[in-house]
């Protein structure tokens, strides 16, 4: 096995029972992500990339197949042990931001850390701290997510994401409700992040000219792999 | 997650809607607050009652005619065969007793000048103060002579003498009871105790011979009250009556007797057992209203996980278990509950007081009460608490994440 996967899917399919009628939303995709991967995953909607998505980010279980993440084989992890690796290995990114309301960008930032046995309260505060300084909100600490811009809530949400120093950012449609301008800003802070600190970061998105900033690009159809992509082609 | 950390959050989240939060305690509150002041009403009651048969001495009996076997229905008048020589032959030869008083009792109308009053009048023997505790006020007792004479002197009630003589001092003035003169010789001095039973303010004390030919016409008496010579040997006297008076009444051997001796503690149990059910009756009311807020932390609690659906998707997109989110829910539901009992206590409390200040009723407030009532209320907010928390952490992320 490759030391350097981070993620390895081998014939991974997912089948949903809609009442009567069965959903085959994945139908087969195996596909590897290396450490320090910067990925796109393109499809339209249907095509089944919110299903992988939520796979990859240990929300949800394959119906069949193996799912290695950092050569630990998580399709057969049970519910407590996937909110265990999503602690501590994963970081979200949404497109509408899934901030608390009426609590402060430090707290949103902290939240993962609360459920994190072995990290102090001291030590939260330290590490969320320089998360949202990573992000470029030093000075913001105290702000409600109600008082803070489209753009600072995606950053707060970015910064929530890596606090925990996790191997992969998932990052679904995070520029969707920022204007373009605010959206390039973020995927910079996304783009420094994966240079910088060598996170893997999988970018979900149906915009093109989003889906480009990445280097490597993996196009979904109809719950199989429809074309992969390498290299940087703006 | 810690638990510290998770009554932080839990407490986070009821401050971010306070309103709310009070009155979804106000049940609670009101609740456990109920609970104290109504069982401290009924453990007043109990303290006084027994503070009441205290004080009326515990070597007290009573003879009253009638088998014991009709309970509560023997009626003063109903039965004729206890007689005055029964007092004097119980005075004689039992050597367990020490003071006897006949008793008649009646009502009627008094007048002293303009002044009118309809009290109760008790027929009853020389001896009866030093059986009944009683003290005067002024003047003196009447005598064993005067009994024996039936003259017509008597002993007012403080307020009867109040009532009559507005102040002034009765000592030596007639008075008519029923169109009869008597001399008063004394006042008894004042209880304080108004309404209930036996108010020993509101009434006039004759020689029980002067009730029985004067104003009664009865050659029976009705009870006798007795004094035994030391509470340790009440029993032995309550025998040592009930012997003699078998012999007298010439009941045969295996026959029923046609009277009954109880005690002080056979009455004073009685009424303790009267208020005792007045406590478990006004304490099971007042549990209802607890119930009843409880079931208004589970309503609230359960729009609140609903309100809360994006929120618990996104505690569980971020490594929160099903655990977690089932504690802090439950935490929320408790800290809601024993704050409110906390409160209700501070109320309870509180009301008692003041119903013991303007009610005028004695109330009791026991540590047990405040201990069950605080316990209640948080085995409440675990109980309603449960299953919206439970609903809560059984919530798909995924779903959770998505609702709108």
């Amino acid at each position: 096995m490759d030391n350097n996967s981070l993620i390895r899917l081998e014939n991974i399919t997912k089948t949903y029972s809609v009442g009567e009628v069965e959903v085959h939303a994945l139908k087969g995709i195996t596909y590897t992500i290396d450490h320090g991967d910067m990925l796109s995953i393109m499809g339209p909607s249907g095509s089944g990339k919110s299903t992988l998505m939520n796979i990859v980010g240990c929300l949800d279980k394959p119906t069949s197949g193996q799912y290695f993440l950092e050569g630990r084989e998580v399709s057969t992890y049970d519910k407590n042990q996937l909110a265990h690796i999503r602690n501590k290995k994963i970081g979200f990114v949404f497109q509408n931001f899934n901030l608390l309301s009426r609590t402060t960008a430090l707290e949103n930032t902290e939240l993962p850390l609360l459920y994190d046995a072995d990290i102090s309260q001291k030590e939260s505060r330290e590490m969320a701290l320089n998360a949202l300084d990573l992000v470029g909100l030093k000075g913001r600490e105290r702000h409600k997510t109600n008082q803070i811009s489209g753009g600072e809530k995606q950053r707060v949400a970015i910064a929530r994401a890596l606090v925990n120093n996790p191997s992969l950012i998932l990052a679904d449609e995070p520029t969707g409700n920022l204007d373009t301008k605010t959206g390039d800003e973020i995927m910079e802070v996304f783009k420094t992040l994966n240079r910088e600190r060598k996170i893997t970061v999988i970018l979900v998105t149906h915009d093109p000219e989003i889906a480009v900033i990445a280097p490597k690009r993996l196009y979904v159809r109809d719950g199989i792999v429809e074309k992969q992509e390498e290299g940087a082609s703006s | 997650m810690n638990i510290m950390r998770t009554i932080r959050v839990s407490l986070a989240a009821l401050t971010r809607n306070t309103m709310r939060s009070f009155l979804t305690a106000l049940g609670i509150i009101i609740g456990v607050g109920a609970v104290i002041a109504m069982v401290s009403i009924g453990q007043g009651a109990k303290i006084e009652v027994e503070a009441r048969f205290d004080s009326m001495g515990t070597n007290l009996l009573f003879v009253r005619p009638g088998s014991r076997s009709y309970r509560g229905v023997h009626g003063g008048g109903s039965y004729t065969n206890l007689k005055q020589e029964d007092a004097e032959t119980i005075l004689k030869n039992c050597s367990a007793v020490r003071y006897v008083s006949p008793n008649v009792n009646g009502r009627a109308q008094v007048i002293f000048q303009n002044n009118n009053w309809n009290t109760s009048i008790y027929g009853v023997g020389e001896s009866y103060p030093e059986i009944r505790n009683w003290a005067l006020q002024e003047g003196a007792f009447f005598t064993q002579s005067m009994v024996k004479t039936s003259q017509k002197v008597c002993i007012l009630g403080s307020e009867v003498s109040t009532n009559l003589f507005e102040g002034a001092s009765p000592i030596g003035q007639i008075i008519r009871i029923q169109k009869l003169p008597f001399r008063v010789m004394g006042v008894l001095e004042s209880k304080g105790e108004s309404g209930g039973f036996m108010n020993r303010d509101d009434m006039i004390a004759i020689p029980y011979t002067t009730a029985q030919k004067r104003l009664l016409g009865i050659d029976y008496i009705q009870s006798i009250d007795i004094s035994a010579v030391s509470a340790e040997r009440t029993d032995e006297a309550m025998s040592q009556i009930e012997e003699i008076l078998r012999i007298r009444h010439r009941i045969a051997p295996g026959a029923e007797d046609d009277f009954n001796v109880r005690n002080m503690s056979d009455i004073a149990e009685g009424a303790a057992e009267s208020t005792k059910i007045l406590t478990i009756l006004l304490g099971g009311i007042a549990s209802i209203s607890l119930i009843v807020g409880g079931i208004g932390i589970m309503n609230i609690m359960l729009v609140s996980v609903t309100e809360r659906i994006r929120e618990i998707g996104i505690r569980m997109s971020v490594g929160a278990r099903e655990k977690d989110i089932l504690l802090q829910f439950l935490i929320e539901a408790i800290v809601l509950s024993v704050l409110g009992g906390l409160s209700g206590i501070v109320l309870g409390l509180g009301s008692s007081a003041l119903i013991s200040h303007f009610a005028g009723m004695k109330t009791l407030v026991s540590a047990g009460s405040i201990f069950l009532a605080f316990a209640f209320s948080g085995s409440v907010g675990i109980f309603f608490g449960f299953y919206p928390a439970r609903k809560a952490s059984k919530l798909d992320p995924i779903d959770a994440l998505r609702y709108e």
